[in-house]
């Protein structure tokens, strides 16, 4: 069933994709829309809820991480420490640890302003750096962060982190024991990272993202604040991830330092590169692809070959290696990712028509 | 005086297993300019290869007197060909391709490339560590108020060897001209004669070469092996190398040696659970502050 809405979704996405009338691809994505807000209450149950909700958490982050690395061409290899910092946010704001319960509604613009804050605190000193420098400070950064989580114990719970976060409540009816309700935040989340994305590119912001990403030399040169650009492309970036972790860590009510390690980043930048690094529609369906595989699919081969074969495999055990193999098969044979940025190449096109007419 | 000390040597121990890994870093990356992300795991790899070897001999009775030499012997070499070997087919298979591809296509191709080995090593060896056989006799040897183990020393001293070996190869031999020649400027090598992509390879095969001396050492000095370890080491290896300056080969053995330094101290005073955001926070710090390093000169950057 988990298959039937990811294959709809994705289709849909392909097909939002290949379309050119505008009217087309606003029809099917609303349909789309409306497909997965009604299917999921007539055919679905709380497995379905649950994994669709993690699949939508993860869409969130690939469109931030996709504004850093895809839109500003700024390859960020900790960005789980932003998703870490808003699942802390709402674990250390709405639990017994300080006997503070504040409202998760409130927590999740909280948790977004921090995680921006603290993105534009690791930017301002490190994006005078190039590539794959970068690349190596954010790593240092995603380990740090969780390694202070960890560390902290008096705060933070330690190795162990913080249980029994609240539940949330929406106008006094809570949540309760189902998933539900942050699959459908999670959707309108999704729905306003796309929109906002969408705007994001289009705009003046986006354009210099653009040309940071292609040329940092002659964006500077052509008058662009450089410094300015790509700190806002991590702070708005970040933002995603701590609405993420807000989510995260209501819907699973723990947060631990080992949920946000080196794999997760690797996790989100290698569905972005499966999806195409930059293509807003491309990144969802890398993401999607990705979260199925993990969650659904890979479990599932699991315990069919156990059955058949009478053996306790764990497959689990292959994520690594499975996300290490989309890295590098991509890289080498199509490395501009499953759904590359057509409209991006087409605009890349037209510019440099312009220029010669000009 | 005496806690001081028995730390200075750890941190020497430790400096001298980075100062190796972080030698294959900065041959690559001066040569090509990537990141070799995978190099952490082909250190590991020659942990295992190593402590595999070592295994088979104790298993078969072959490790008492002139065998045990002849064991530990057998045992570098296999893990020095394994990692020169995984790690000129790693360049072979996956970065080849991409020399003229974007900067960051090849950084995440060997980052694909890292978490590959490291799931096949798991599946290989399981996830638990595994305890490496105690081959060297560990005596404690007092020099004044200064205690090491005649393990640590031997570490120390083959860590040394291999790296004068290696400073020998690449300032005198017409090989290391070449590789010299190839990280300065590729395309006036290869007009000169040099074949480009053969000193690569031969690159690579003494950086795996380097990462299985330091697999070797390091299977004895930590006493185990695990599957993760290469990421942890290859991270603070790969610090080192940037606050030496990358590139550069001296700077690696003293920025090996400084980590090394930096971890045990830091354990020493605030605790081993910080030691991680210690390093760290000096690889921001040093790349924030001095991008080239200690030793290492500033480009100006290429257009």
């Amino acid at each position: 069933m988990i298959y039937a809405y990811a294959f709809v979704a994705i289709a849909a996405c392909v097909a939002i994709e290949r379309f050119h009338n505008r009217k087309a691809k606003i029809a099917i994505a609303l349909a789309l829309a409306a497909f997965l807000a009604v299917g999921p209450r007539f055919y679905g149950n709380e497995a379905v809820f649950s994994i669709l909700a993690d699949a939508a958490v993860y869409v969130m982050l690939a469109l931030g991480l996709n504004i850093v690395v895809g839109f500003a061409g700024l390859l960020d290899l900790g960005y789980a420490a932003f998703f870490a910092i808003g699942a802390y946010t709402y674990g250390m704001l709405a639990s017994p640890q300080f006997g503070l319960h504040l409202p998760f509604w409130a927590l999740l613009f909280l948790a977004a302003a921090l995680a921006a804050l603290f993105g534009a605190l690791l930017g301002a000193p490190t994006l005078r750096l190039h590539g794959d420098y970068l690349a190596i400070v954010t790593l240092g950064f995603g380990e740090i962060v969780p390694q202070i989580f960890q560390n902290l114990t008096k705060y933070t719970g330690g190795p162990n982190g913080i249980a029994a976060l609240d539940v949330p409540t929406f106008f006094g009816h809570s949540f309760g024991a189902s998933v539900m309700p942050y699959y459908y935040i999670a959707l309108v989340g999704i729905a306003l990272a796309l929109w906002i994305s969408r705007n994001l590119r289009e705009s003046r912001l986006g354009r210099s993202w653009m040309a940071i990403r292609e040329d940092e030399l002659a964006a500077k040169h052509a008058g662009i604040d450089v410094l300015r650009a790509k700190l806002a492309a991590f702070a708005i970036g970040a933002s995603f991830s701590g609405i993420g972790g807000v989510l995260f860590a209501a819907k699973l009510a723990l947060v631990s330092p080992d949920l946000f390690g080196f794999q997760v980043s690797v996790l989100i930048v290698s569905m972005l590169v499966l999806g195409g690094m930059g293509n807003i529609v491309g990144v969802v369906v890398g993401s999607l692809l990705l979260t199925i595989v993990n969650s659904a699919l890979l479990p599932q081969i699991n315990s069919l070959v156990d059955a058949s074969f009478h053996t306790t495999l764990d497959l689990s055990n292959i994520h690594f290696l499975i996300y290490g193999a989309i890295l590098v098969g991509i890289m080498l044979f199509r490395p501009e990712g499953l759904l590359p940025n057509r409209e991006r190449r087409a605009e890349l096109h037209h510019a440099g028509e312009a220029e010669a007419e000009a | 005086m005496h806690e001081f000390l028995a730390q200075l040597a750890n941190g020497v121990e430790l400096g001298a297993i980075y100062a190796l890994i972080a030698l294959g870093y900065t041959l690559v990356y001066g040569i090509l300019e990537l990141i070799n992300f995978a190099h952490g795991d082909v250190y590991t790899f020659g942990s295992f290869t190593a402590l595999v070897v070592l295994v088979a001999l104790r298993a078969a009775n072959l490790l008492h007197g002139a065998g045990l030499i002849l064991g530990i012997v057998a045992a570098l070499v296999v893990a020095i060909l394994a990692c020169a070997l995984l790690n000129a087919g790693i360049e072979r298979l996956a970065y080849r391709r991409l020399r003229k591809a974007p900067r960051l296509a090849p950084l995440i191709t060997a980052i694909g490339v890292s978490f590959m080995l490291e799931n096949l090593i798991e599946l290989w060896q399981g996830a638990a560590p595994v305890p490496f056989p105690n081959v060297i006799p560990n005596p404690e040897l007092e020099i004044g108020a200064l205690q090491v183990g005649v393990q640590q020393i031997v570490v120390v001293a083959l860590a040394i060897a291999t790296m004068i070996a290696l400073h020998f190869f690449v300032k005198r031999s017409r090989l290391g001209k070449a590789m010299r020649a190839v990280a300065q400027d590729r395309d006036a090598s290869s007009l000169v004669g040099i074949d480009v992509d053969r000193t690569i390879a031969i690159t690579f095969l003494i950086a795996g070469a380097l990462a299985g001396v330091a697999g070797f050492v390091g299977g004895v000095s930590f006493g185990s092996a695990w599957f993760l370890n290469g990421f942890g080491a290859g991270l603070r290896a790969f610090t080192a190398a940037v606050l030496g300056g990358i590139g550069n080969i001296a700077g690696a053995m003293l920025g090996g040696f400084l980590i090394g330094l930096l971890e045990s101290f830091s354990t020493w005073f605030i605790g081993g659970q910080w030691s991680n955001v210690a390093v760290f926070s000096v690889l921001i710090l040093v790349l924030v502050f001095r991008p080239s390093g200690l030793l290492g000169e500033s480009l100006p950057e290429k257009v």
